[in-house]
């Protein structure tokens, strides 16, 4: 491990045995902040129980969803506005803009139109995630040397073929950066709806236990969506370093 | 081989390309250009920067239309796509990074209607041929440049082109390596029996590698002077010894040398 890394695990075990000191003293309130150690065994116990299973499940299960249409959608949005130049003139000021926008502030707009089931929490994680999937998707695009596009003419290969041969793993170290994107953005999208409203999940969980000042179960809940999220970043990270390396760029 | 046909002719050929917005003159950047290019011969093409050499190849292998006048391949004429038998090298490395060697080579041979057997011989006889049968698994950013460009033309010869197109394939390495890939290209020309056209601005590339050498004129491109060598086929870097050798450069030099300073006259008063 290198230097910086250990100096890193460092920090934040200095960080934990100073939260967990802090709470054993009596300086944090336990109403307020359990100590870390107490999280843990809530945590063991909670999915020991199997009681938020179901909320677990909807919820990953939601994000997840919500990752591959922003994902799938984003990069066939954005290789279709990269071949119309017009369009993409118009809209590269909208996306520029496009993180401006408090997305929540339509998630009442959508329990209207889509009914309080799953699709609502579901289309604002695509919002959310899919802009970042065709931003980057598009810079990786234009990245693609003229050479490659040279040879899939000479080639004689159609879009579609060009698209899926060349364009795209060319272009995939950067698509891997929106993709990373879209899972932090999938999981804020659906946690954040579920807290506002909705009837189960782990957002709603969570807003539940806070409202009861149920800690046992607010803070083992909040540790498994950072795991989660933690986790599948650093998977796709690694998957794009990969990538860099085998091109000589890392 | 003696056939009655040109391999690829060029008739009247002329390029003109029209600003984008429609305002100011139309660059005149080729032509007229007549050529005609023989079985199994190896021509090259030289001439000043910015003189039309990449419009040319770009006509020849469809990516451009001419304005005017037109190209035939094997009596073919040349419409908008590349036609079966011509294979290009460019001159940026080419080579894509996300494959390995291997699977760069077989890139454009997975195309063709082929047995598999038939595209592994064809794979294993283009690694041989570039000496690139230890690093068939390797990836390009393991390679060096001039390996790079020996992959981008092994993806080439895998096709068995019979009409070979080199746009300044050595234009990136330096000048001994370059020698050494002159070497191997004389040596795959004689393997294959295609005919090769090769545009480059190293007057001793030219000079060395080809059977006739076409020179070019500043824009709008024209050819004004066609050398032949008489080298024997069977030829290599060492005839860059031969007196010969410099009569051919200094003539190539003498009808260049007043079109290169028109090039680089009109960029001085253009900047």
């Amino acid at each position: 491990m290198t230097k910086a890394g250990i100096i890193r695990i460092a920090l934040i075990a200095m960080l934990l045995i100073g939260l967990e000191s802090l709470v054993l003293m009596g300086r944090i309130d336990p109403l307020t902040m359990q100590a870390p150690h107490k999280m843990l065994f809530d945590l063991v116990s909670i999915l020991q129980t199997g009681k938020f299973n179901k909320s677990i499940i909807k919820t990953l299960s939601n994000a997840g969803v919500a990752f591959l249409i922003a994902l799938i959608l984003g990069v066939i949005v954005g290789l279709v506005i990269h071949r119309l130049k017009r369009l993409r003139e118009v809209l590269d000021p909208l996306f520029a803009t496009y993180y401006a926008i408090p997305v929540f502030s339509f998630y009442p707009l959508l329990i209207l139109l889509l009914g309080l089931g799953d699709a609502p929490q579901i289309f604002i994680a695509v919002m959310l995630g899919f802009v970042a999937v065709v931003v980057n998707t598009l810079n990786g695009i234009d990245r693609v040397p003229l050479v490659f596009l040279k040879t899939a003419r000479v080639s004689s290969m159609g879009p579609f073929e060009t698209a899926i041969k060349i364009i795209l793993p060319s272009a995939s170290p950067y698509i891997l950066t929106g993709a990373k994107f879209a899972v932090a953005y999938s999981l804020i999208g659906v946690i954040g709806a579920e807290f506002i409203m909705s009837t189960g999940g782990m957002g709603y969980e969570i807003s539940f236990a806070y409202n009861n000042f149920d800690n046992a179960t607010m803070y083992p809940l909040i540790i498994i969506i950072l795991f989660v999220s933690i986790s599948i970043n650093l998977m796709i990270s690694r998957w794009e370093k990969a990538l860099l390396v085998r091109r000589g760029l890392k | 081989m003696i056939q009655m046909q040109p391999h690829i002719r060029l008739t009247d050929v002329e390029m003109i390309f029209s600003r984008p917005d429609g305002e100011g003159e139309n660059i005149h950047a080729l032509g007229p250009v007549n050529l005609d290019l023989h079985h199994g011969e190896f021509f090259a093409v030289v001439g000043p920067s910015g003189c039309g050499k990449s419009t040319l190849l770009e006509l020849m292998i469809g990516l451009t239309t001419p304005t005017r006048g037109n190209i035939t391949f094997e009596g073919q004429p040349i419409r908008g796509s590349c036609p079966d038998g011509i294979g290009v090298v460019f001159q940026e490395d080419a080579s894509f990074p996300w494959l390995t060697v291997r699977d760069n080579i077989a890139f454009g041979l997975r195309r063709m209607n082929l047995d598999r057997q038939e595209q592994e011989s064809r794979i294993e006889k283009a690694l041989t041929m570039m000496g690139l049968e230890d690093f068939h698994n390797v990836y390009p950013s393991q390679l060096s440049g001039g390996m790079r460009q020996r992959v981008c033309i092994a993806r080439t010869l895998v096709t068995q082109p019979r009409l070979i197109l080199l746009d300044e394939p050595f234009g990136a390495l330096d000048q001994q390596t370059r020698l050494l890939m002159g070497d191997e290209v004389l040596s795959l020309w004689r393997k294959t029996g295609a005919t090769i056209f090769l545009i480059t601005h190293a007057l001793d590339e030219a000079a060395m590698l080809a059977d006739r050498i076409g020179v070019m004129s500043s824009r709008p491109g024209k050819l004004i002077d066609v050398i032949t060598t008489n080298w024997p086929r069977d030829r290599d870097s060492k005839i860059v010894e031969q007196e010969e050798f410099g009569h051919i450069t200094s003539r190539l030099w003498r009808s260049l040398r007043a079109e290169s300073m028109k090039a680089i006259g009109k960029k001085h008063v253009a900047s």
